[in-house]
């Protein structure tokens, strides 16, 4: 194990900081997971839930914000410990990012559920089966501080896009056919988009638990695996 | 280029050794700053490089110091002359009981200058470059001990400039000064590198992070770590430096 700080309450502050954004991730996770099911189930009232979760988010992310502030103005920290804090301030960030859209998907569920089912949800189950999974990578990757599984999900990006694409051009086919299909259409359209975005934001954390273990910044370099990692 | 370089340079107290086999290059114009905990050998390193060690009793010097790739441990070399060229500013801040003028004029009479015209020129030259002349021009002559600690520890660095070394060797400048002297004297180390080669020992890594551009990590008499002051302040290579930085020591 690494060895902890000599100062205690430090070191109890830097294990608040990381605890918080990890109660935040397994939150946003779950909502991605709710969101989906009142969409597949027609269930409003899930969605109803995973809407006012979206404030509790809100709240932590500015909690997590505050928190990183303080520890940058009173404890001066270096090394992997400024990268860790200077990151929970981007993470954070994205992790908002993902609830705002598991509430949208929510939102469209709920329109969605007025009307009769377009057609089976198999595809966007799969696309959002695979941006959950990203999502707990990337945050497993955080906890056990491992740069190649973070790496890996930057990788399983370009699945979720393609996916995207093809959900896309269905729906998009769907919709040329008859104009009753194009409210429906469009709103499917919308919630593959939004899983497609909280993928991205997925890839951002990812990058981000590269940088803070091996102070590596990786953003806008090819997705490739890269033979220099430690 | 390197204005100063070790190698193998090694310092014994008795049987104690205090800093093992260690090879530092030291950029011309910039600054370069040691770190480590308590007794790790900065301090006595920085000793080496004017031979200041010479004057310690027991103390052991071997390897070599190189200033312009000469090594000043070389027997032709005198190390009064060697002192010149490197000055040294210590950390309890040690002006003599004399005026201020006489104190940085101390220096330039012991080489032998003379004319008072010169020496007032000289004092008033080492003042500016030390940021304390607009502060004292007009009492020049009243006793350095009169002053502030933070304005007496830059008399001393005026003393030190006044003979024009080519490098300042600083052992912990700062540290009995408070805040804002401690800003003044930072931002002169800023504007002296750029004439200067400046080596500073400090405690507090914040400032060895503000004002150096390099920065060597000593733990236990060994050089750990050494790179750029941005390296080693956010992705230091070593574990040792890494966990000293963060306060994961002891």
């Amino acid at each position: 194990m690494t060895p902890t700080h000599t100062d205690k309450q430090y070191e109890s502050e830097l294990a608040n900081l990381r605890e918080k954004l990890l109660l935040m991730g397994a939150k946003v996770e779950g909502m991605i997971v709710d969101a989906m099911r009142s969409l597949v189930e027609r269930d409003d009232a899930v969605a109803k839930m995973v809407i006012e979760r979206d404030a509790e988010i809100d709240r932590m992310e500015v909690e997590i914000d505050e928190m990183a502030l303080q520890l940058l103005a009173l404890r001066q920290p270096a090394a992997s410990d400024l990268r860790f804090i200077t990151n929970a301030m981007k993470i954070v960030t994205d992790l908002e990012r993902i609830g705002d859209l598991s509430t949208n998907i929510a939102e469209r569920s709920v329109e969605l559920s007025k009307e009769p089912q377009l057609r089976p949800y198999v595809e966007l189950q799969r696309e959002a089966a695979a941006v959950r999974t990203m999502l707990r990578d990337a945050l497993d990757a955080f906890v056990s501080r491992d740069a190649a599984r973070a790496e890996a999900v930057r990788e399983r990006d370009r699945e979720v896009d393609i996916l995207h694409r093809q959900i896309f051009q269905e729906l998009q086919g769907l919709m040329k056919e008859s104009p009753a299909n194009v409210e429906r259409g469009m709103r499917l359209a919308f919630i593959s988009k939004y899983l497609e975005r909280i993928a991205d934001h997925a890839t951002n954390l990812s990058e981000a638990v590269v940088f803070l273990v091996q102070g590596r910044d990786i953003r806008h370099t090819p997705k490739t695996p890269s033979s220099t990692g430690k | 280029m390197n204005k100063l370089s070790t190698r193998k340079l090694t310092v014994r107290y008795g049987e104690k050794i205090a800093v093992k086999p260690t090879d530092l290059d030291m950029p011309a114009k910039r600054v370069t700053a040691l770190i480590g905990p308590s007794g790790c050998g900065k301090s006595t390193f920085l000793r080496c490089l004017n031979r200041m060690n010479d004057l310690v009793e027991g103390a052991r010097v071997e390897g070599k110091v190189l200033l312009d790739e000469k090594d000043i441990y070389d027997s032709r070399q005198d190390p009064v002359v060697v002192r010149r060229r490197v000055g040294m500013v210590f950390q309890r801040s040690n002006p003599f009981p004399k005026t201020i003028r006489e104190n940085v004029a101390y220096g330039l009479r012991i080489g032998g200058m003379k004319a008072r015209s010169e020496l007032d020129a000289r004092v008033e030259w080492a003042l500016k470059a030390s940021a304390l002349w607009e502060e004292v021009k007009d009492r020049l002559d009243e006793s350095a001990l009169s002053l502030s600690g933070g304005q007496q520890q830059r008399v001393c660095i005026a003393r030190a400039l006044a003979v024009e070394p080519e490098v300042l060797l600083m052992d912990e400048p700062a540290s009995a000064l408070d805040p804002i002297a401690t800003a003044k004297i930072e931002e002169l180390i800023h504007e002296l590198r750029e004439q200067y080669t400046v080596v500073i020992v400090t405690h507090n890594m914040q400032q060895a992070a503000r004002v150096s551009d390099f920065t060597a990590f000593f733990y236990m008499g060994d050089l750990v770590e050494y790179g750029a002051t941005t390296k080693i302040f956010t992705n230091p290579s070593e574990t040792r430096t890494e966990d000293y930085i963060t306060g994961k020591f002891g």
